[in-house]
C-alpha cells in the first residue's frame, strides 16, 4: 500500500465499521433483539487499531524523507464544482496533521478498548460504537483535510457525533437537551468559521481562481488586503471558539459531561475540542500577518483559562472538575497559538491529550465502581482500594499540575514563558496580561486538581466509596498507558536552556516555517534571556508547589475552612459555583426574548394577523368561491371531471 | 414520440383510462397508477444518457398546435430543468406508495388526479410555448386543490379556498401579463408566438418589462413563496393529505423558482435586475423570519413548512445575486429542497397515520420505541440543517458564497439560517423523539413497515450520494446557467470575480 493510500485506508476503516455496526444496530433495535458484544465490539475496535498502525506507517515515512518536502497528499475526488470555484476532497499528511493523527488513532483507539468494559452493561452499546467509529472518520476527515472546507466537512461531522454521544442515552431530557445545546452552540461558531471561507473565497477570486485549499491561500496570502487578513482571521477564530470552547461559547462543554465517560475523555478533553486550536495552528500563516486576530486569540484564551479554572475551583461533580479543566487548559493552547507560538501550543495539545484522556478514564473507573456516583463528597479513600486508577491519576494530576519533569510543565511552561517573552503589534499589552493570567490560572489549577485528588482518592471513604473495587483490564490497561504517556511525552519537549533539543517543535518546524513571530523567540533565545527563562521556570515550579500545598491544607488538614467559607460567603460561592450565571445570562437575554418574540409577535401578530389577515380579507369579499369548493367536496366523479374540463374551457375560453 | 411527451402523456392516458373502467378495484387502480409513475422515472432517467450540457435546448419536440394563434407544442430541457424533472419524476411514485393505506376513500378519483398533477408538472417543467406552459401551469392546480379539499385534514376546505385564492390571483394577472406580451412581440417581430424563444428575441422597453415581470413574478412569488405571499403555504399543508404535502413541498414550490429562472428573469432582463435588491431582502426576510416562526410552532406539518420558506429564501437569494455560484447553487437548492421536504413529510405522514395528531407535545421518546422511523427521520433532518456531506450544504453553500460576492451584509444575514435552521430542527427532533415516553399511545408505537422504508430510504440516499458526490450535477447545470447569465445580460461566461471580467486571462498565472 502506497503511504497516499493508507490516508485514504485511516479515513475510511471507521466509517465503514461506523456503518457495519450503525445497520447492525438499527436492525437489532428495529427487531429487539441483543447483539452479541463481542461483535460490536471487534466491529469497532478493528477501524481504530489498523487506522493506528496505518499512522504510525505515515510517521515514519515522513519522517524518512526531506524535512522540507514532507507532505503526502492523496487528492480523492473533485467533490464540488461550481464556475471557477472547485473543491476536491483531498487528504494531506504533514507533520502537523501527522501528530494530530497519532494523537486521534492512538488514544482514540485506546478509548475504543475501555468502552468495551466501559459500556458492557449498556443495552445499546452497537450504537455507542458506531457513533464512536463515526466520531474518528469526521476527526480524521478534519486533520487530514487539506482545505478549509473539508476540514469544515469534519469540523461540523464531530459536531454531529458530539451531539449524538451526548445524547447518547436520550431517554433522559437533560442529556439529550445538553446534546441540542452543544450543536447549537457551535452552530453559532460555524457561522464564523462560514463566513470566514465565503470571505477567502470572495477575495482570491478577485485576483485569480477562488480557492480553499489552505496551501494555496498560504502561497496566495500576499493578495489579501490586511484588513481582510484580520478579518479572516477573527471568522475563523469565532469557530474555534465555538468548537474549542472558549468564552463566551464555552457553555456547551461542560453540560456535554452528561454523555458517556469515555466520550468525555475522547471527544470533549483530548481530539475534538482541540480542533480550533490545530485550525489556527494550520492557518498560522495568516494569523502571523493579523496582530489584531492573534491578539483576540490570545485575550480570548487566557481570560478562557483564568475563569474556567475560577470555576474548577467551586464543582463538585468528578466530571465537572475536569471540564472546567478541559476549557482552561484549552485556553492555555489558544495562548499558544494566539502569541504565535504555534509548535508550543500543539505541543500542549499534545500532551493535554495524554493527561487529560487518562483523568477521564480515571474518573470513569471510580464513576462504575461506585455505580455511577459523581459527587465528589461522596467519595474519598479511594487510593487503596483503587490503586491502578488512583496512582495513574496523581501522575496525571502532577503532569496538568505543572510539577516537572512530567509532560504538563513542559508544554505549559514553553506556552507562558513564550508569551512572557512574546511580542503583538496590535495589542501591546495583551501578552504580559496573558502571562499573568495564565499564571494565575496555573496555581488555581494546581489547587483545583488536588483538591479533586485529595478528596476523592485520600481520607476515609464515604458513602459509597466503602466498597469500591478496582476496574478490571479493560479500564486499568489504558489507564497506565495513558498515564505513561502523560509522564513521559513531555520529553519530547525539552527546551533548549535545559540542555534539550525540543524535537517535538522541531518536528513541527517545516509546517510552521511561514511563521516568524514569538514562536521562535526560545531559538534565538540570548544568555540573558535564559536567565529569566530559568526564573520563571522555578516561578512555575514554585506556583505547582504551592497550589498543591493550598490544596493540601485545606481539603486534608482544614476541611472546614472552605466548608465555613462557603457558608460566610454565600453569594460569592454560589457566583462562583453557578459558573457566573453565564448559562442564564445567555437565557435571559437571548433565547427567552427571541423564543417570545417569534411566538407572540412573529407568528402570532406578523403572520396570523397582518399577512394572513389580509389574505383572509380577500376571502371574505369573494365568498362565491367558497360554493364552489363545497359544491366540489361532495361530488363525484363526473364532478371533477367536469371541472378539469371547465378549467381548460375558462383558459381557452379567455385567451381566445 | 420523444421522450418528453411520453413523460408527459403516459400519466394523462393513464388517468384517461382508469377514469373511462367502471367500478376498477381499489387494489388495481393502486397498482396501476403506481406501476407508471414507476415507468415514467424510468424513462425519465434515459434524459440523463444522451444530455450533452451544451446550455441549449435538448430533447426539443415541436408541433404545431394553434397556428393561428402562435401556439406550438414546444417541448425543451436544459441542465436548469433536467433535475427538477428527474427529481419530480423521482419523488411521484414514492409519494404515491407512502398513500398506499392513508388514501382509502376514492382510491381511483384519487389515483387519476395525482397522474394529471403528475403531467402537469413535468409538462410546466419542458414547457418552450408560454401557452403551453400556463396550460399545465393551471392543470397542476386543479388536481392540487381537489387532493387538499376531499382528502385532506379538519380545515381542509379553509386550506383549499386559501391555496386556489392565492394562486388565481397570480395566475390571472400572469395570464394577462402574457396576453400582452404577446401582442407586443407580435407588433415587433411581425407575427403572433407563444414561443419562449421567439419572445425571448424581443426588447421590451423598461416600463413594459417593469409591469410584466411584476406580474409573471406575483405569480411566481405565491408560489414558491416568497415572504410575505407564505401564509396559504403552513396551512395547504396541514390539511394536505401526506403524499399532497410532500409533491407540493417538494416539486409544487419548486415551480415558482423555475419560474423565476426559466421565464420572468429572462425575458425581462432589466427589471429583473432592478428588482433584485428588493426580491434578494423578501428572501433574506423570508430566511430569518420562517426560520423565528418554525422555531415556535407547535404542529410538526406546520414547523416544516415554514422551514421550507425559509429554505426557498436561501433559492431566490442564490437566483437574484446574478453569478454562476449562486444561480447554480440555487437551482442545486430546489433539488435538495425536494428531497428534504418531501422526507421531511412523508415521515411526519408515518407517525400521523398512527398517532392521528401532528402536535409535538403528543410524542416524545419515540426514538425508543420507534428506533427505525427516528434514525431515518434524523438523517432527512442532516440534510435539512445542510450538514456537509448532505445535499444541503452543497446547495446552501453555494448560494453563499455567490451571495458573498453581490453583498457580504445580505450572505451574512443568510448565513445565519444556519443556525436557526439548526435551532428548529433539532429541538423539535429531541421534543418529539427524545426524552422518556410520557403517553401511553407512543408506548406501543409500531416502527417503519417495510412499504414506509421503500419510500424513505431512496430519498436518504439520494440527499447523501448529492451531497458526497454533487459534482456531476453541477456539471450538467453549468452551461444552461451560463447561458441564463448571459440571457441576463452578464456576460462573464467563466465566471470572473465580481467585476474584474479583465483578470480572467491570467487567473492561472496568478497563483504563482
Amino acid at each position: 500500500m502506497t503511504p497516499e493510500s493508507s490516508l485514504l485506508w485511516i479515513v475510511l476503516l471507521p466509517l465503514i465499521g461506523a456503518t457495519v455496526n450503525g445497520l447492525i444496530a438499527l436492525v437489532a433495535a428495529a427487531n429487539d433483539r441483543p447483539v452479541p458484544r463481542t461483535l460490536s465490539a471487534v466491529i469497532a475496535c478493528a477501524g481504530p487499531t489498523i487506522a493506528f498502525l496505518l499512522a504510525v506507517g505515515v510517521f515514519r515515512q515522513l519522517q524518512g524523507m526531506d524535512e522540507e518536502s514532507r507532505v503526502l497528499v492523496n487528492e480523492v475526488y473533485r467533490w464540488i464544482e461550481a464556475g471557477r470555484l472547485q473543491i476536491n476532497f483531498t487528504l494531506l499528511a504533514d507533520p502537523l496533521s501527522s501528530v494530530m493523527l497519532l494523537v486521534v488513532t492512538g488514544i482514540g483507539g485506546l478509548i475504543h478498548y475501555y468502552s468495551i468494559g466501559y459500556m458492557r452493561e449498556d443495552q445499546s452499546h452497537t450504537r455507542y460504537f458506531s457513533y464512536l467509529n463515526l466520531f474518528l472518520f469526521f476527526m480524521l476527515v478534519l486533520v487530514l483535510g487539506d482545505s478549509l472546507i473539508t476540514l469544515f466537512v469534519g469540523w461540523e461531522g464531530v459536531g454531529l457525533c458530539s451531539y449524538l454521544l451526548i445524547g447518547f442515552w436520550f431517554q433522559d431530557s437533560e442529556k439529550a437537551v445538553a446534546g441540542m445545546k452543544a450543536f447549537v452552540v457551535n452552530r453559532i461558531g460555524d457561522f464564523g468559521f462560514l463566513l470566514g471561507m465565503l470571505l477567502v473565497v470572495a477575495t482570491l477570486s478577485q485576483s485569480g481562481l477562488p480557492t480553499l485549499e489552505i496551501r494555496e491561500i498560504a502561497h496566495r496570502i500576499g493578495e489579501f488586503p490586511p484588513g481582510v487578513i484580520e478579518a479572516v482571521g477573527l471568522l475563523l477564530f469565532v469557530g474555534a471558539i465555538g468548537k474549542s470552547a472558549q468564552i463566551p461559547l464555552y457553555i456547551w462543554l461542560p453540560d456535554a459531561m452528561a454523555g458517556p465517560t469515555p466520550v468525555s475523555a475522547l471527544i470533549h478533553a483530548a481530539t475534538m475540542v482541540t480542533a480550533g486550536v490545530y485550525m489556527i495552528a494550520r492557518m498560522g500563516f495568516l494569523y502571523e500577518l493579523a496582530p489584531l486576530a492573534s491578539g483576540a486569540v490570545l485575550l480570548v484564551g487566557a481570560a478562557t483559562a483564568f475563569f474556567a479554572a475560577t470555576i474548577g475551583v467551586a464543582q463538585h461533580d468528578i466530571k465537572k472538575v475536569l471540564a472546567y479543566s478541559t476549557v482552561s487548559q484549552l485556553g492555555y493552547m489558544m495562548i499558544g497559538v494566539g502569541i504565535g507560538a504555534y509548535a508550543a501550543g500543539i505541543f500542549h495539545l499534545f500532551t493535554h491529550a495524554f493527561f487529560k484522556a487518562c483523568l477521564f478514564l480515571g474518573a470513569g473507573s471510580v464513576i462504575h465502581a461506585l455505580h455511577h456516583e459523581q459527587d465528589i463528597r461522596n467519595m474519598g479513600g479511594l487510593l487503596k482500594k483503587m490503586p491502578l486508577t488512583g496512582w495513574t491519576f496523581l501522575v496525571s494530576t502532577a503532569a496538568i499540575a505543572g510539577f516537572p519533569p512530567l509532560s504538563g510543565f513542559f508544554s505549559k511552561d514553553e506556552i507562558l514563558w513564550l508569551t512572557f517573552n512574546g511580542t503583538n503589534e496590535a495589542l501591546p499589552w495583551a501578552p504580559k496580561l496573558a502571562w499573568g493570567l495564565g499564571t494565575a490560572a496555573a496555581l488555581l489549577t494546581a489547587f483545583y486538581m488536588f483538591r479533586l485528588f485529595f478528596t476523592v482518592f485520600t481520607g476515609n471513604p464515604r458513602a459509597k466509596a466503602e466498597h469500591a473495587h478496582e476496574s478490571p483490564p479493560f479500564f486499568t490497561v489504558p489507564l497506565i498507558i495513558l498515564a505513561a504517556g502523560a509522564a513521559l511525552t513531555g520529553l519530547l519537549g525539552i527546551p533548549a536552556v535545559l540542555g534539550g533539543s525540543n524535537k517535538f517543535e522541531h518536528w513541527l518546524a517545516p509546517v510552521f516555517a511561514g511563521a516568524h513571530g514569538a514562536g521562535h523567540g526560545a531559538e534565538h533565545g540570548s544568555a540573558h534571556s535564559a536567565g529569566l527563562e530559568m526564573g520563571l521556570m522555578a516561578l512555575a515550579v514554585a506556583i505547582a508547589v504551592a497550589g498543591t500545598l493550598l490544596a493540601y491544607f485545606f481539603y486534608v488538614k482544614r476541611r472546614d475552612i472552605p466548608e465555613n467559607f462557603a457558608i460566610k460567603h454565600p453569594a460569592l460561592y454560589a457566583l462562583v459555583r453557578d459558573k457566573y450565571y453565564v448559562d442564564e445570562i445567555f437565557y435571559a437575554v437571548i433565547i427567552f426574548p427571541l423564543v417570545l418574540f417569534s411566538r407572540k409577535v412573529l407568528w402570532r401578530i406578523v403572520d396570523m394577523k397582518i399577512v394572513d389577515g389580509m389574505v383572509n380579507l380577500v376571502g371574505y369579499l369573494s365568498r362565491g368561491t367558497s360554493y364552489v369548493v363545497r359544491f366540489a367536496e361532495t361530488g363525484q366523479v363526473q364532478t371533477y371531471g367536469v371541472m378539469v374540463l371547465a378549467a381548460v374551457a375558462v383558459i381557452l375560453w379567455k385567451v381566445l | 414520440m420523444g421522450i418528453l411527451s411520453q413523460l408527459i402523456f403516459l400519466p394523462a392516458i393513464t388517468a384517461l383510462v382508469l377514469l373511462l373502467i367502471p367500478r376498477l378495484p381499489e387494489k388495481l387502480s393502486r397498482l396501476i397508477t403506481f406501476a407508471v409513475t414507476v415507468v415514467v422515472f424510468f424513462i425519465s432517467v434515459q434524459l440523463l444518457g444522451d444530455f450533452a450540457g451544451t446550455g441549449a435546448f435538448e430533447y426539443e419536440e415541436r408541433a404545431s398546435w394553434l397556428p393561428s394563434l402562435g401556439i406550438s407544442y414546444h417541448l425543451g430541457i436544459d441542465g436548469i430543468s433536467l433535475f427538477l424533472v428527474l427529481m419530480t419524476t423521482f419523488l411521484s411514485p414514492l409519494a404515491y406508495l407512502s398513500a398506499w393505506k392513508s388514501i382509502n376513500k376514492r382510491v381511483k378519483e384519487f389515483s387519476i388526479l395525482y397522474l394529471l398533477l403528475q403531467t402537469g408538472m413535468i409538462g410546466a417543467f419542458v414547457s418552450l410555448d408560454l401557452f403551453l406552459f400556463y396550460f399545465f401551469w393551471e392543470l397542476m392546480l386543479v388536481p392540487m386543490v381537489f387532493i387538499i379539499g376531499v382528502w385532506g385534514g379538519a380545515r381542509r376546505i379553509y386550506a383549499a379556498m386559501k391555496f386556489v385564492l392565492y394562486t388565481i390571483v397570480g395566475s390571472l394577472l400572469m395570464l394577462v401579463a402574457l396576453l400582452f406580451l404577446v401582442r407586443y412581440a407580435a407588433g415587433v417581430n411581425g407575427y403572433v408566438s407563444f414561443d419562449f424563444e421567439d419572445l425571448l428575441r424581443v426588447s421590451i422597453p423598461a416600463r413594459g418589462q417593469m409591469l410584466l415581470f411584476l406580474a409573471f413574478g406575483l405569480a411566481f412569488a405565491v408560489k414558491v413563496p416568497l415572504f410575505p405571499f407564505h401564509t396559504w403555504l403552513p396551512d395547504a399543508h396541514v390539511e394536505a393529505p401526506t403524499a399532497g404535502s410532500a409533491i407540493l413541498a417538494g416539486v409544487l414550490l419548486k415551480l415558482g423558482t423555475y419560474g423565476f429562472i426559466r421565464f420572468a428573469m429572462p425575458l425581462f432582463p432589466d427589471a429583473a435586475h432592478a428588482m433584485a435588491p428588493v426580491i434578494a431582502i423578501l428572501a433574506l426576510i423570508g430566511i430569518v423570519y420562517a426560520a423565528l416562526v418554525a422555531m415556535v410552532q407547535q404542529d410538526i406539518k406546520k414547523l416544516v413548512a415554514y422551514s421550507s420558506v425559509s429554505h426557498l429564501g436561501y433559492v431566490m437569494l442564490g437566483l437574484f445575486v446574478f453569478n454562476m455560484t449562486g444561480t447554480v447553487g440555487g437551482i442545486f437548492g430546489m433539488v435538495s429542497h425536494g428531497l428534504t421536504s418531501a422526507g421531511l413529510f412523508l415521515l411526519v405522514g408515518v407517525i400521523y397515520e398512527r398517532r392521528h395528531t401532528r402536535e409535538i407535545s403528543e410524542y416524545g421518546g419515540i426514538a425508543r420505541t420507534m428506533p427505525v422511523f427516528a434514525t431515518m427521520f434524523f438523517l432527512v433532518t442532516l440534510g435539512s440543517i445542510a450538514l456537509p456531506g448532505t445535499s444541503g450544504f452543497v446547495g446552501e453553500f453555494l448560494v453563499l458564497v455567490g451571495a458573498f460576492r453581490f453583498s457580504p451584509l445580505y450572505a451574512t444575514i443568510a448565513a445565519t439560517g444556519v443556525v436557526f435552521g439548526a435551532v428548529y430542527m433539532l429541538w423539535m427532533v429531541r421534543r418529539v423523539f427524545f426524552g422518556p415516553v410520557t403517553k401511553e399511545a407512543n408506548r406501543k408505537i409500531p416502527d417503519m413497515n417495510l412499504r414506509e422504508l421503500a419510500v424513505i430510504i431512496p430519498i436518504v440516499i439520494g440527499i447523501i450520494v448529492m451531497g458526497v458526490k454533487p459534482a456531476p450535477i453541477l456539471d450538467r447545470m453549468e452551461s444552461a446557467v451560463s447561458v441564463h447569465l448571459e440571457r441576463m445580460g452578464i456576460t462573464e461566461i467563466v465566471e470572473a470575480g465580481g467585476a474584474d471580467h479583465s483578470t480572467v486571462e491570467h487567473a492561472s498565472t496568478e497563483g504563482d
